[in-house]
C-alpha cells in the first residue's frame, strides 16, 4: 500500500514536471545555501588553523594598548613602541628567539613604466627569523643597513610579480612613494592569510630608513617575536608582558597599555569569527528553507483543489481518510526531499567552486547532508500536512461534483 | 434459499439539509427494500430525492433520520471511514461523467479499486485486464480517458466497478452524456453482466427508454417514493 502511493507521489510529481520544478526550487535554494554556508565555513576553519600552524604557533605579537584586534584596538590610545622596547626584549628574555619591530603602511611602489600599490612594512633583519619567512632570491638586510638606514627593499612575491614580470628584480631601483632603493632580495611565496588577505603583497624596508625617509616618526607600531623551540608561550607571554611593563613604567595595579597575543589566540579568534559568520549566514539560509516550504504548502493546496474530483473518486471506491492523507504527505514529503537532494548536489557544486574561487579547502560534510535531508523531509511534512488534512476530509459527494 | 431480510432495506429515511427557514427536504420518509440480484430503476422530476436516495445508499452520506440496514449491517450511524470499507468491499459507482481519472491509462484507472482492497499488482493486472476485456476495450488498456470516446470511458468506469467484484453496482444517469446508439450498447452491457454476474443493480435516470431495460422502476416525487413497480425481467 505505501509502496503504491510513493508510485503514486511519483507519478504526479512527473506529471506535473514544470511545476513540480518550481515547487521545489525554495527547498533547492535553502538547502544549498545551507549545505554551501557550512560546508565553507567548516573549511575556511580548517583552512585558519592550517595557516596558523604555517605562521607557527611560537609566535608572539606585541601591540599597544589593550585588545589585540576588532574594532577598540588602540582605543586606549597607548604609546607606540620603539626600537629601543624591541633590543630589550630580545636581550633580556632567553626564551625569546628574535624579536623584530614592524610599522607599515600603504603605498605606491614604482619600478620602470611599471607601478603597483601595495603594504610597506618596515622591520629589520631579525624579521625573516621572527616570522620564518625564507628569502626566494638574494640576500637579508645586513645589520649595517638596518643601522643606518639604507636605501634597500626586499619584494614581496605578488610585488615582484606585478612590476618585473618574470625578469630577474635584484639591484633593480624601484621608487617607494618618494624614496629611489634597490631591491635586495624577493620572499618565498606565503599565499593568502586566514582573512583572505594576500600576504606577498608586500615590501619589506630597513624601519630606520622608514621612519627617516617616509613618516619622520620613531614609531614601532608591533612587536613580532619567534619562541625558542621547547618553551611555553604561556610562559614566555608572562615574561614579556613583564617587561613590558617594566620598559614602560607602568605602577603596579594599573592596567596594561599593550596587549600580548599568540598564534593560538588568533586562530581561535579567528574560528570563532568564522564561526558566528558561519552561523549568522547559515540562519538566513534556513529561513529560505522555511519559504520553500511555504512555497510547497501553496502548491499542495492548489493541487488538492485541483483533484478534488480525483480524491473524491478515490473516495468512492473506499479510500479510507488516513489513505488519502497519507498519499498527500507522502507527495509532499517526496517533493521536499526531491528538493533537498537536488540542493545537497548543489550547495556541495557550490562550495567546492566558492573553496577553489577563494583558496580554502572543500570540506563536504556528512552530518550536515544527512541534517539537511532530514530537515527537507520534515519541511515537507510539516508544511504538507495541512494540505493533505484538507484533501482528506473532502466530502466525497461534494469532492465528486466538483468541476 | 428464504430470504428472512431483504439485502437493502430503508426505513423511514430522511434526509434534511439545512436548519429552519432555508431547511430542504431531499427525502421524506423513504421506505425502500431490495433483494438481492434486482435492477431497480429510480425516476422522478429534478428535486425529487433520486440522488440523494442513490448517495445514501451507496454510503457516501448519511440520513439524518431513519435505518438503513445493508446486508444485515446498519449503516445509517457508522462513520465516514467505516462506511468507507462497506463501498470498498461491496458497492461500486457509475457516473454520468465517467468519473475516471485523467492522464491514467484505462488499466490504472481500473485497477484504482482493487488497490485499496489491498491486492497484490499481480493478480490486480490480471482482474483489471480481464475487466476491460469483458467490456469489450481490449487492446486499449493503455489508453487515457482524452484518448477514449464517451462510451469507451463509460465502458472503462463499468470495468472498473467490475474489477472490484461488488455485491450491487449505482449507476447514476449512465447513459446521460451519450447518443441513443451508445446508450444502448451501454445499457445492453450492464444487463449482460447482471445476467452473467448476479450483480444487483441500482440506476437512476431520466430516460423512460433506458428505464425499460430495469426489472423494477421506483418512481419518486418530492422525496417520497410515489410509484414503485415490476418490470418484465429482461434476464
Amino acid at each position: 500500500m505505501l509502496w503504491d502511493m510513493t508510485k503514486l507521489a511519483h507519478k504526479s510529481i512527473f506529471r506535473n514536471a514544470l511545476r513540480s520544478c518550481l515547487t521545489v526550487l525554495g527547498v533547492v535554494i535553502g538547502v544549498a545555501s545551507v549545505i554551501a554556508m557550512l560546508t565553507l565555513g567548516q573549511g575556511s576553519s580548517e583552512q585558519v588553523i592550517a595557516d596558523v600552524e604555517k605562521m607557527g604557533t611560537n609566535v608572539i605579537v606585541v601591540r599597544p594598548g589593550q585588545r589585540g584586534m576588532g574594532p577598540r584596538a588602540n582605543s586606549t590610545a597607548a604609546r607606540p613602541f620603539d626600537i629601543k622596547d624591541v633590543d630589550a626584549l630580545e636581550e633580556a628574555l632567553p626564551e625569546i628567539d628574535a624579536a623584530a619591530p614592524i610599522s607599515s603602511l600603504q603605498g605606491t611602489i614604482v619600478a620602470g613604466t611599471e607601478n603597483h600599490r601595495a603594504q610597506i612594512t618596515a622591520t629589520d633583519q631579525r624579521y625573516l627569523v621572527a616570522s620564518d619567512w625564507p628569502l626566494a632570491l638574494g640576500r637579508n638586510f645586513s645589520a649595517s643597513e638596518t643601522r643606518s638606514g639604507k636605501p634597500v627593499c626586499i619584494l614581496g612575491q605578488t610585488v615582484r610579480q606585478e612590476l618585473f614580470g618574470t625578469a630577474d628584480p635584484l639591484d633593480q631601483p624601484v621608487r617607494i612613494k618618494k624614496m629611489s632603493c634597490n631591491v635586495i632580495g624577493v620572499l618565498s611565496e606565503k599565499g593568502a592569510s586566514s582573512i583572505g588577505a594576500d600576504q606577498d603583497d608586500v615590501v619589506l624596508v630597513p624601519l630606520r630608513t622608514y621612519q627617516r625617509r617616509l613618516t619622520g616618526k620613531d614609531d614601532v607600531s608591533v612587536i613580532y617575536m619567534s619562541v625558542i623551540d621547547g618553551t611555553s608561550t604561556g610562559q614566555a607571554i608572562r615574561e614579556v608582558e613583564n617587561l613590558m611593563r617594566e620598559l614602560r613604567r607602568i605602577a603596579p595595579g594599573d592596567e596594561d597599555d599593550f596587549s600580548v597575543i599568540d598564534m593560538k589566540q588568533v586562530a581561535s579568534m579567528l574560528t570563532s569569527i568564522t564561526g558566528v559568520l558561519t552561523g549568522l549566514l547559515s540562519a538566513v539560509a534556513a529561513v529560505s528553507l522555511l519559504v520553500g516550504g511555504i512555497g510547497i504548502m501553496n502548491i499542495m493546496l492548489v493541487s488538492v483543489t485541483e483533484r478534488t474530483r480525483e480524491i473524491g473518486i478515490r473516495l468512492a471506491v473506499g479510500a479510507q481518510t488516513h489513505q488519502v492523507l497519507m498519499q498527500f504527505l507522502i507527495e509532499a514529503v517526496a517533493l521536499s526531499l526531491l528538493g533537498g537532494l537536488v540542493g545537497i548536489v548543489l550547495g556541495l557544486g557550490l562550495a567546492a567552486i566558492g573553496a577553489h574561487w577563494i583558496d580554502i579547502p572543500f570540506v563536504p560534510n556528512l552530518g550536515v547532508i544527512l541534517l539537511a535531508f532530514v530537515f527537507s523531509a520534515i519541511v515537507g511534512a510539516a508544511f504538507g500536512y495541512y494540505p493533505a488534512r484538507a484533501a482528506a476530509n473532502l466530502d466525497p459527494i461534494e469532492a465528486l461534483r466538483h468541476e | 434459499m428464504p430470504h428472512s431480510e431483504p439485502y437493502i432495506s430503508l426505513k423511514g429515511i430522511r434526509r434534511i439539509y439545512g436548519q429552519g427557514d432555508t431547511e430542504v427536504r431531499a427525502l421524506d420518509g423513504v421506505d425502500i427494500e431490495i433483494k438481492r440480484g434486482e435492477f431497480v430503476a429510480i425516476m422522478g422530476p429534478s428535486g425529487s430525492g433520486k440522488s440523494t436516495a442513490m448517495n445514501l445508499i451507496g454510503c457516501l452520506d448519511r440520513p439524518t433520520s431513519g435505518t438503513y440496514r445493508f446486508n444485515g449491517l446498519e449503516i445509517a450511524g457508522l462513520a465516514g471511514d467505516e462506511r468507507a470499507l462497506i463501498r470498498r468491499h461491496y458497492l461500486a459507482f457509475i457516473y454520468q461523467g465517467y468519473n475516471l481519472l485523467a492522464r491514467t491509462s484505462a488499466l490504472d484507472n481500473v485497477e484504482l479499486p482493487l488497490i485499496y482492497k489491498c491486492i497484490g499488482k499481480r493478480e490486480r493486472r490480471e482482474r483489471a485486464l480481464h475487466a476491460l476485456d469483458l467490456v469489450g476495450l481490449k487492446g486499449r488498456e493503455m489508453h487515457d480517458p482524452s484518448q477514449l470516446s464517451g462510451g469507451q470511458q463509460q465502458r472503462v468506469a463499468i470495468a472498473r466497478a467490475l474489477a472490484g467484484d461488488p455485491h450491487v453496482v449505482l449507476a447514476d444517469e449512465p447513459t446521460g452524456n451519450l447518443d441513443t446508439q451508445r446508450s444502448r450498447e451501454i445499457m445492453e452491457l450492464i444487463v449482460e453482466l447482471r445476467r452473467t454476474s448476479g450483480l444487483t443493480i441500482i440506476m437512476v435516470t431520466h430516460d423512460e427508454e433506458i428505464a425499460e431495460y430495469a426489472s423494477r422502476l421506483i418512481w419518486m416525487v418530492d422525496g417520497r417514493v410515489h410509484n414503485d413497480r415490476q418490470l418484465k425481467d429482461a434476464a
